[in-house]
């Protein structure tokens, strides 16, 4: 991972990235390298930006850094998912009707054959899980994605334009925020029929208000900064003092807000489809898997709680990294997990 | 104060009106062949058009819209398409449900999130500090529904195996029943609901409860030689419950249609699971009456909330 610079160094009107929130290390910035014995003078002294000083507090973090191990670890699960049917010679789909179920017709537990056991259907369990782990990254990430951006633009031009527009936008944001968002997405849902677009839309849709509403109190203060003042005495334009002078300022707690939103964003998709209204059957889909174990749960534990393990792990992950990551940003805040 | 209490009462209302627009525009947009499935597979395009009509769904959207708003502010929110019962009727009996579930779980996550805040706070960094904020972390990352149904494993299933059958599998007893078996039936659900939510108020309260205690009034306190305990409950606590209570208003006004996946987990015929039934067989009455009935909890929250700010501090009012 790199931290690019969010702005071109060589753009006068920028703002000085010292305009960012952490000062509490600022004297990091001139702190020489231990055990250089040369004057001051002599030694070189390096740069270092709020996004490398962030970087930097990020990876003394120890469970922020066990935590994106734990992530990407999932990643690869989701991305080699085909392998786990290579290794296995299961393919997620398949029914073993004949050696995944007993003569009952009950899932099978945990074997050599099946890792995690089978479900009702004779599917492999494990199997499943890895495809799964498709769907939750994927919304995870695309939902976040487009929430933010969407925040980001409103609340951007809220706070900046101010005057009818910031009336408007403010207002629509109070209405979004005040629909029932569970009842209207499930709703919505069943009436556009269950897709991985409409899930992502809806998610999108209903969580962006939560970013503008904080983007737009953050532009509010910073534009009536100098360095705003001084880009508008030298002629630039409205759009770029908001996307070139004031975007790079509101990234940081943008970032923050968005690596905490990834876990809600899953958790959410499974929820959808805990209630049925995920993907279509029979792609594997971790809310899916559960609510179809809530009929066996007395009899088949293993069909519940390893595709709740894999979900519970992957929040957990989230949770704790982005927890790192608001204290990297922010060494002051109050930390949930040290 | 009246000047503000006006211009928030009218914004609400503005809001509300907003959002049955939005609804009904939503559900009677979307293509629906209501009439089709209540008249059965065979029936007469005849048949599917004197039902349409009955319904009220052969007439121009603006005109059912008026027709449903001019009802709904008399109070009358239509019948439901299947048995022509009052949704305000299907309503009031799940309510109820709602209510407890809602009324008990929030109980229970404020005095353990904020319990185990102060207790944080008055320790920062100590062991009990990091057990706590793990044990807030785990249940805030735990889906409701798998928390749900661990639940139901280990203190209905396994304990009703091994002889001790405390806990039902799920269903709702009214308290007409008596008080213990309606306790036995929300017990699970409320813990559900509780331990997720619980994580944000132990923060809240922690990081409030940090700040309040650093402050020059609370070492004036302690200066008069006033009980740490007493310092505590009394000074420190009371001025950082203001967020807590915000937080509060707001998260149990959003709960009346977020209880869903609580509700349909324990099969609790309340708000969320009548609305995931009527979702399922197009019932737009009552989905429209249900989500009204949501959004005017939060608007309604909402509004208790900025009331409570204002009434604590002044300059908010000018804003």
């Amino acid at each position: 991972m790199s931290i690019v610079p969010p702005h071109d160094p060589t753009d006068p009107t920028a703002p000085r990235l010292t305009d960012l929130e952490p000062k509490a290390e600022a004297p990091a910035f001139l702190t020489p390298e231990a055990g250089d014995e040369r004057p001051l003078q002599a030694r070189h002294i390096e740069g270092r930006s709020p996004w490398l000083l962030a970087w930097q507090r990020l990876r003394r973090d120890r469970v922020a850094m066990v935590s994106l191990v734990v992530i990407g670890l999932i990643i690869l699960l989701a991305i080699f998912a085909p392998v786990t049917t290579a290794i296995t010679g299961h393919p997620p789909n398949e029914q073993y009707r004949e050696t995944g179920l007993s003569p009952d017709g009950l899932p099978l537990p945990p074997s050599s054959e099946f890792w995690l056991g089978t479900d009702d259907l004779g599917r492999d369990i494990f199997v499943r899980i890895a495809y799964g782990a498709r769907v939750s990254l994927l919304v995870g990430v695309a939902a976040t994605l487009m929430t933010v951006l969407i925040g980001v633009v409103v609340g951007l031009a809220a706070g900046f334009l101010g005057g009818a527009v910031d009336t408007l936008l403010a207002r629509l944001i109070d209405l979004v925020l005040s629909i029932p968002f569970l009842l209207v997405a499930i709703a919505l849902v069943s009436i556009t029929g269950p897709s991985l677009t409409v899930t992502v839309l809806v998610i999108g849709f209903f969580s962006w208000a939560a970013v503008a509403r904080i983007v737009r109190g953050q532009v509010l203060s910073l534009r009536e900064r100098e360095f705003v003042e001084a880009a508008r005495s030298l002629g630039a334009s409205d759009r770029r003092i908001m996307f070139v002078d004031i975007m790079p300022n509101i990234l940081a707690p943008v970032i923050v807000y968005a690596s905490l939103l990834i876990p809600v964003v899953i958790v959410v998709e499974a929820t959808l489809s805990y209630l049925g209204l995920g993907l279509a059957p029979p792609t594997a889909d971790w809310g899916g898997m559960i609510s179809d174990a809530q009929n066996y749960y007395t009899t088949a534990w293993w069909f519940m709680v390893f595709p709740g393990m894999a979900l519970l792990m992957t929040t957990l992950a989230f949770n704790l990294f982005g927890d790192g990551v608001r204290d990297a940003f922010d060494p002051r805040s109050d930390r949930i997990f040290e | 104060m009246a000047r503000f209490l006006f211009r928030r009462l009218a914004l609400g209302l503005l809001i509300m009106w907003l959002i049955s627009l939005a609804v009904f525009a939503l559900f009677f947009i979307a293509p629906n062949d209501v009439a089709r499935t209540l008249a059965g597979r065979q029936a007469t395009p005849e048949t599917v058009a004197l039902i349409s009509a009955r319904l009220g769904l052969d007439q121009p959207i603006w005109k059912q819209y008026l027709d449903f708003l001019g009802k709904a502010i008399h109070g009358d929110l239509g019948y439901d398409y299947y048995h022509q019962v009052p949704v305000t009727e299907i309503m009031a009996q799940a309510l109820p449900i709602t209510l407890s579930l809602v009324a008990g779980g929030a109980i229970i996550w404020l005095v353990m999130g904020v319990f185990n805040g102060v207790v944080s706070a008055i320790r920062p960094r100590s062991f009990v500090d990091r057990s706590l904020t793990a044990f807030a972390l785990f249940f805030y990352s735990m889906p409701t529904f798998f928390l749900g149904l661990l639940l139901l494993y280990f203190l209905y299933y396994q304990l009703t195996v091994a002889g001790y059958p405390i806990f039902p599998p799920g269903g709702y007893a009214p308290l007409s029943d008596g008080f213990w078996p309606w306790l036995q039936h929300m017990i699970l659900p409320w813990f559900t609901l509780a331990l997720v939510s619980a994580a944000t108020y132990t923060r809240l309260t922690r990081a409030s409860m940090l700040e309040v205690l650093g402050e020059d009034y609370v070492r004036t306190a302690r200066a008069k030689g006033i009980r740490e305990s007493r310092v505590i409950t009394r000074h420190a606590l009371r001025s950082a419950m203001t967020p807590i209570v915000t937080q509060f208003g707001i998260d149990v006004g959003a709960l009346v249609g977020g209880v869903v996946v609580t509700e349909t987990v324990f099969s609790l015929p309340g708000l969320g699971k009548t609305s995931i039934d009527a979702i399922n067989q197009q019932d737009l009455p009552v989905i429209i009456g249900i989500v009204l009935f949501a959004s005017l909890a939060v608007v309604v929250a909402n509004i208790v909330v900025d009331i409570f700010y204002a009434v604590l501090d002044p300059r908010v009012r000018l804003h």
